[in-house]
């Protein structure tokens, strides 16, 4: 790695990133006859050795968000830039330096594994890639990895198939740490891992976060898992950041009335005694459709607080009343 | 276990092997348990435990080429491990129902939902077609479709995921059976549409006062919706009681791990969860004595190597499978467990 970064420091930071996908219709002649609005002028900070929690249901944008950060998909406005570098239409050339620093972790273990290479070559392949030669080898490297991310280092021969899928896990974590990044943006790191199996890979990916200074976009439907892992969290609904704020505004002071009843509805009560704090709200329905998202604040067609003002004008996120300034809450009506 | 009278569904020492390429797979062993009308058992375990074989050998539905059942499944004073598939056809979705875990998959792209619902309806009442639809609109609208009267003609993917589970919950009941089995029936839905759909099932209980049998891995779904709890591992049971019970003070080292394993909204962050060391046994050979023994961290203090050389009988009632003596689990859940789960 060249010059080092302060921790704290902005690495990676949106500017009004949006990406409509174009829905396409018609006979004969093919045309673009709508867009699904799938993130939509999003504003994000992440800092150098920090982690950040992108939360929300499926179809929220969260993992799109991922995509457009790493360049996997290219976005259709806003601005996208890397320790101060702007990234946003760069060319592949030009990406290459920022790649090695940006790695990613999927969330299927199976798919993002080739069944046909070994361990050793899964895990070798970014350097391979980037013409990078450690002191004393690839394959001591390899196996320093294995060691860190809890493998056998003996596994060095092995195929994807002959482990479990906790064990994969940890193959695309050693893949991803194999270029010594600086960000790692996780999607659903987890959720495809059995509860005890995930406990296990959380404690990794924590450890790895503190211990090695690691930046981290965690990104996760599951609350609970999020809160255990990043400092910072923004909550996403229908292509749009709801609330932004540390983890104790989100978790113990939640503005929003969408980030009241995602936390309500967690199933909980596998505890001592149940938190008397934790009200019940039931939202009615599914999500909206992104392809014709609700005019003004998105939320407002479950939400029982909305009025006309909530039709007519969105809410901008903002600090609201009694919130501290890195708190940010889109809400005409916020909650107490 | 002894039968109680009015025990609706009863499974007795249920042992389900599949032959495969590799060898004999022993997915359950020696399963018992017994469910009254109006109640709701819970079955909890990770995949490959042997929760959703166990379910599927109730309603006969595993290929019978490849598996050897043993044991005995009675149904309302009917056995239905000997029964023959003509008596079984008559009683699925009928007197006893499924709801799956991928709507997307359980239900067929090709037909309407209308018609899907419809199906079993006619199947088992002779109802007419007209009578039959009606009967379709009357089910969605129970389950909360808006539009009940024009959405039966939609085919499954004009519907999202929480409105297919409806459906399929629709389909499942539409017969009024007097056992519906839920595998995983939330784990593919978002969080907020999942409290919708539990709270669906249980309010549809409390009005047809069906027994359920609710498969899943998350803890967090059981403690509010179930009335006994079933921890299943390796495919055997090991740990029974009531919801309250288990999970307030559980007893099986098994069920510790998973409790200590969830993050939960309460937990302090600054502790690193406390996972379960190693992965779940190869059921093709399972380790000999307790099934957890080598993921185990009280296995060595029990003497004689028992852990590993005898198997830990459950006993009737409020039970786990385990070699600690009882006082000893009691200190251990009460020093080192529950501080960290409060």
């Amino acid at each position: 790695m060249s010059d080092t970064v302060s921790r704290g420091e902005p690495l990676l930071v949106a500017e009004g990133l949006t990406k409509h996908f174009p829905v396409m219709g018609g006979f004969p002649f093919r045309r673009r006859v709508g867009a699904v609005q799938a993130v939509d002028k999003i504003d994000l900070t992440v800092r150098a050795g920090e982690s950040f929690g992108l939360v929300g249901e499926s179809g929220c944008g969260k993992s799109t968000t991922g995509r457009l950060l790493t360049r996997l998909l290219e976005p259709t406005a806003g601005r996208i830039s890397y320790r101060g570098r702007d990234i946003t239409h760069a060319r592949r050339t030009e990406l290459a330096p920022i790649r090695s620093e940006i790695q990613m972790i999927f969330q299927d273990p199976y798919s993002s594994l080739n069944p046909r290479q070994t361990v050793g070559r899964i895990i070798s392949g970014p350097m391979e890639i980037n013409d990078i030669r450690p002191a004393g080898g690839r394959e001591a490297r390899v196996r320093e990895l294995l060691e860190i991310v809890g493998l056998n280092p003996e596994h060095y021969n092995r195929f994807p198939h002959e482990f479990s899928g906790g064990q994969r896990q940890r193959i695309g974590v050693a893949r991803a740490l194999a270029l010594e990044p600086r960000l790692v943006v996780a999607d659903e790191p987890v959720s495809a891992l059995d509860v005890s199996i995930q406990a296990q890979v959380v404690n990794l990916l924590r450890s790895l976060q503190r211990d090695l200074g690691i930046a981290f976009l965690f990104i996760a439907h599951d609350l609970a898992v999020v809160r255990h892992f990043s400092q910072r969290v923004a909550v996403m609904y229908l292509g749009k950041i709801v609330e932004t704020g540390s983890r104790d505004d989100i978790y113990r002071s939640p503005r929003h009335p969408y980030t009241h009843a995602l936390l309500s509805a967690v199933p909980e009560g596998v505890t001592a005694s149940p938190s008397p704090r934790r009200e019940r709200i039931r939202l009615t329905g599914d999500v909206p459709s992104p392809i014709l998202p609700p005019s003004g604040c998105r939320f407002r067609t479950r939400c029982w607080k909305a009025t006309d003002l909530c039709a007519a004008e969105e809410p901008p996120l903002a600090q609201v009343d009694g919130s501290s300034g890195s708190h940010l809450t889109a809400c005409h009506f916020p909650e107490p | 276990m002894a039968t109680t009278p009015d025990a609706f569904l009863t499974v007795r020492d249920l042992s389900v092997r599949f032959r495969t390429e590799d060898g004999v797979v022993r997915a359950v062993d020696r399963v018992g348990f017994e469910l009254e009308r109006g109640r709701t058992l819970g079955i909890v375990g990770e995949s490959g435990s042997g929760k959703s074989v166990t379910s599927l050998s109730v309603l006969g539905l595993h290929d019978p080429r490849h598996t050897e059942i043993e044991g005995e499944i009675t149904l309302d004073g009917q056995v239905l491990t000997s029964a023959p598939e003509s008596v079984l056809e008559k009683l699925r979705g009928n007197k006893m129902a499924m709801v799956f875990q991928d709507s997307l998959t359980a239900l067929s792209p090709y037909y309407t939902v209308g018609r899907q619902i419809a199906e079993p309806f006619r199947k088992h009442t002779g109802a007419s077609r007209r009578e039959a639809r009606q009967r379709a609109v009357e089910m969605l609208d129970k389950v909360g479709i808006p539009n009940a009267r024009l959405r039966v003609d939609d085919y499954p993917h004009q519907f999202s995921g929480g409105m297919r589970q409806r459906a399929m919950i629709a389909m499942a009941l539409v017969c009024d059976p007097e056992l519906l089995i839920a595998d995983e029936p939330t784990t593919a839905l978002d969080v907020t549409v999942q409290a919708q759909i539990l709270d669906l099932l249980m309010d549809l209980q409390q009005q047809t006062g069906s027994a359920i049998v609710l498969i899943t891995h998350d803890l967090g779904v059981v403690a509010h919706t179930v009335d006994e709890l079933l921890v299943m591992y390796a495919g055997r049971v090991v740990e029974r009681g009531t919801v309250d019970e288990v999970l307030r003070a559980p007893r099986h080292p098994y069920t510790w791990g998973l409790l200590g394993s969830m993050p939960r909204l309460e937990s302090d962050v600054d502790e690193p969860l406390v996972p379960i060391p190693g992965s779940p046994p190869s059921l093709l050979s399972p380790p000999p004595g307790c099934p957890f023994h080598p993921r185990c961290a009280y296995a060595a203090e029990v003497p004689d190597d028992r852990c590993r050389t005898e198997r830990p009988e459950l006993r009737p009632g409020r039970a786990a499978a385990c070699h600690l003596p009882r006082d000893r689990q009691q200190a251990v859940f009460t020093e080192q467990i529950a501080p960290r789960l409060s």
